[in-house]
């Protein structure tokens, strides 16, 4: 048995129940209130980066990935303002990377798309970066594709954290962000990365996959065909 | 073979008549035509004004993509490309197809056919067969079919309709799914999927030997006009099976002359650049591919659908073969080089793909679980299939990474191209020369060129909805005479 969970915050006026030590986040998900998110994972540390998880705490913003539940916390999350700031903060992901969704093989199963479409968004609104990005395809298993990549760190975190090796992390600052891999010649190919590893396993986008495996999934079994990003990251949470 | 009218002497001195956009065919064209004081045509030309991107986007990423990023080359047509694709991958690969996999794919190719043929016809074509050339233009689209032969709609809806129900269950969605994947296919058809195609396979095939019937109907009803229509005699390609038979997925490439002699027959197109070259004009985005051993001069030629069933020996589903034996045995063979009778021949290969769906829904192997397989792998791969408008070949190289370092792709309208600029000129000279220029008459530059029916872009098409510009210009550029026809059909002087 965990600690008891007598303390409670509300969420869009819904009380919800917390042990010490959660976060919003963890709280409503526990509690089956879904909040848009994309650089969290329960199973790594919370990051803060994507800030699509922003609620309004007692009249402020905060990450609800990182911000502890305190007693009598008033949360709001699924409010016009707090969606349409959702939705921009997507659309200017989208217009930031060159995510081509029609050719992507990551199509159906991606976070990135799936969040989009729950918030509504029919079109980028913004005039698209068109950044130029490497893709590095020198490793033996796994493809990197820096066009997709929203820096949300989850490879980063999960190398270092679960398989010990530190392959990825970030370099630069602000636009200029890159995802750089650890190796002298800057190649995936050099790293001791295993396509077995868990880092290879969490990017929420295509930006790193396993090769060879593009669009092996028929439509209509994939992740998101038939259930929203709600709907799954909901169900993953009581699995 | 004539190059009459592809450039005048003295352009300068010559009014032009422009046709822009080209309505009711896939993309984007324009004809410009150069008259005389006495409306004497000196120039005719079927530019191409889209620029197609494909082959160089795609380099630098990996080849399990292409299939999926080069369909989107074409909303009409998008199965081709992703055959085209993923046999070429199938040698990167090494994959030989499992019996499954080969017949999947030929089902959704047959769907792909079948629906595209049917668009063709009865949405793009039928309004010009059906009311004359040159009748009132507001009448003249899909709505005034289906107000003056609505049986003939319906039936036209439903072929496209089925065809188009094919794809989406072989590939997930009716355009732009995913169904083939380098080495095999993503998913086989369950019985399920089976049954529910079965029901209504016979109301297909007997409205597809309709269709034959009906443009055999208007053909033969008028022999003289139809066959004189834009003629001119060329070379054929298409692919052909080991046995000579019609196949559309897979064959080698056979070129036969205008005389029907033979310039190449069962060559693997493997190495196709051995026998067909590509030439580049000023003045289209397209270019100008050529049979090699017959120069750049004589060596255009034509594809598609009457290539293929003037190319074959025979085609392997008997309501077909009935029809192509009638077709070649008309008026002693005088239909074979006819600009029209690519229309005839269109609906008789429609049948085959009829026929033929119906002959695979009953072969258990489609419910095989074999879906992929691969072998020894390559640096190139050189796809190449029957699509609905002719020969489409798709040619990549990649790297040792995995990536797409090159490609090449030779569309089927491609392959056309001289072919349609050909009969531009043929219409020009036979309807316009000397005549006071009207819609009507320009419409019958129109009709050549929806014989083919062209994917200029390989891109989504709005029926109905393309506006027609005509504008006669002078020497010096002042716009003189102008007529135009509003998306609605309304025409404006």
């Amino acid at each position: 048995m965990g600690a008891p969970m007598s303390k409670t915050i509300t969420i869009d006026g819904k009380s919800i129940p917390f042990k010490d030590g959660q976060t919003i986040m963890d709280a409503a998900m526990a509690a089956d209130v879904y909040i848009p998110h994309l650089c969290h994972n329960p199973e790594f540390k919370p990051h803060g980066s994507c800030k699509l998880c922003t609620v309004k705490v007692n009249g402020r913003n905060v990450a609800s990935c990182t911000m502890p539940a305190v007693e009598g916390q008033q949360v709001l999350s699924d409010t016009l303002e707090l969606n349409d700031e959702r939705l921009s903060l997507t659309q200017m992901l989208f217009v930031e990377g060159n995510h081509i969704c029609p050719s992507c093989e990551k199509s159906g199963n991606c976070q990135l798309q799936a969040v989009a479409y729950y918030l509504g968004m029919m079109s980028p609104h913004y005039n698209h970066f068109y950044p130029q990005r490497e893709v590095d395809a020198s490793h033996p298993d796994m493809l990197l594709d820096r066009n997709r990549c929203i820096y949300c760190e989850l490879c980063v975190r999960a190398s270092r954290d679960v398989d010990g090796k530190s392959v990825f992390g970030l370099s630069g600052r602000g636009i200029g962000s890159t995802l750089v891999v650890n190796s002298t010649s800057g190649l995936l190919g050099d790293t001791n990365l295993a396509a077995t590893d868990k880092a290879a396993q969490v990017c929420p986008t295509g930006a790193l996959l396993k090769k060879r495996q593009g669009f092996t999934v028929p439509i209509g079994q994939r992740i998101f065909d038939h259930r929203t990003i709600k709907d799954v990251q909901l169900g993953e949470e009581h699995e | 073979m004539t190059f009459e009218l592809e450039t005048a002497t003295n352009p300068e001195k010559l009014k032009r008549v422009v046709i822009e956009p080209v309505s009711r065919v896939e993309g984007h064209g324009k004809v410009t035509l150069l008259l005389d004081d006495d409306n004497r045509v000196h120039q005719a030309r079927f530019h191409i004004v889209e620029f197609r991107g494909f082959e160089k986007f795609i380099q630098g990423r990996p080849y399990w993509e292409v299939p999926s990023m080069v369909q989107r080359l074409c909303g009409i047509c998008p199965v081709s490309h992703n055959l085209a694709a993923s046999k070429a991958l199938d040698m990167i690969v090494g994959a030989q197809l499992t019996p499954t996999a080969e017949k999947l794919r030929r089902l959704m190719h047959l769907g792909q056919i079948l629906q595209s043929h049917a668009l063709h016809f009865y949405y793009l074509a039928s309004p010009d067969l059906l009311f004359g050339f040159d009748s009132d233009v507001a009448k003249r689209n899909i709505v005034g079919v289906v107000a003056a032969y609505p049986e003939i709609a319906k039936q036209g809806v439903a072929l496209r309709k089925y065809g188009q129900e094919i794809i989406r269950i072989t590939m997930g969605k009716r355009v732009h799914g995913t169904g083939a994947i380098p080495g095999g296919v993503n998913k086989n058809l369950s019985r399920e999927e089976r049954d529910t195609l079965l029901k209504d396979i016979d109301n297909i095939v007997a409205w597809s030997r309709a269709a034959v019937e009906l443009i055999k109907k208007v053909y033969t009803g008028n022999p003289k006009f139809y066959n004189g229509f834009g003629y001119y005699k060329s070379s054929f390609m298409s692919l052909v099976r080991d046995d000579g038979a019609m196949d559309l997925y897979h064959g080698g490439l056979r070129a036969n002359d205008e005389h029907g002699q033979s310039i190449f027959d069962h060559v693997d197109y493997g190495h196709y650049w051995d026998y067909i070259h590509e030439e580049v004009k000023s003045w289209s985005y397209m270019k100008f591919p050529f049979i090699r051993s017959r120069g750049r001069e004589e060596g255009w030629y034509r594809v598609g659908p009457l290539a293929r069933v003037n190319n074959c020996e025979f085609i392997p589903t008997p309501l077909a073969e009935a029809e192509r034996k009638i077709f070649k045995a008309f008026d002693a063979g005088s239909a074979t080089q006819a600009t029209l009778a690519y229309h005839w021949a269109r609906m008789i290969e429609m049948l085959h793909a009829a026929e033929g769906i119906q002959e695979l829904l009953l072969d258990g192997d489609l419910q095989g679980d074999d879906l992929v397989s691969k072998g020894e792998p390559a640096l190139r791969g050189v796809g190449v299939i029957e699509a609905p408008r002719g020969t489409l070949i798709h040619h990549y190289r990649v790297n040792e990474d995995e990536l797409i370092v090159r490609a090449n792709l030779i569309v089927s309208t491609t392959h056309n191209n001289h072919a349609m600029n050909e009969a531009v000129r043929q219409v020009a000279l036979q309807y316009l020369d000397g005549q006071q220029v009207t819609e009507g008459l320009l419409n019958h530059i129109e009709v050549a060129i929806r014989a083919f029916d062209p994917c200029l872009s390989c891109a989504t098409h709005a029926v109905g909805k393309m506006p027609l510009e005509v504008e006669l210009v002078d020497a010096g550029g002042n716009v003189i005479d102008r007529l135009a026809k509003n998306s609605d059909g309304r025409c404006d002087a």
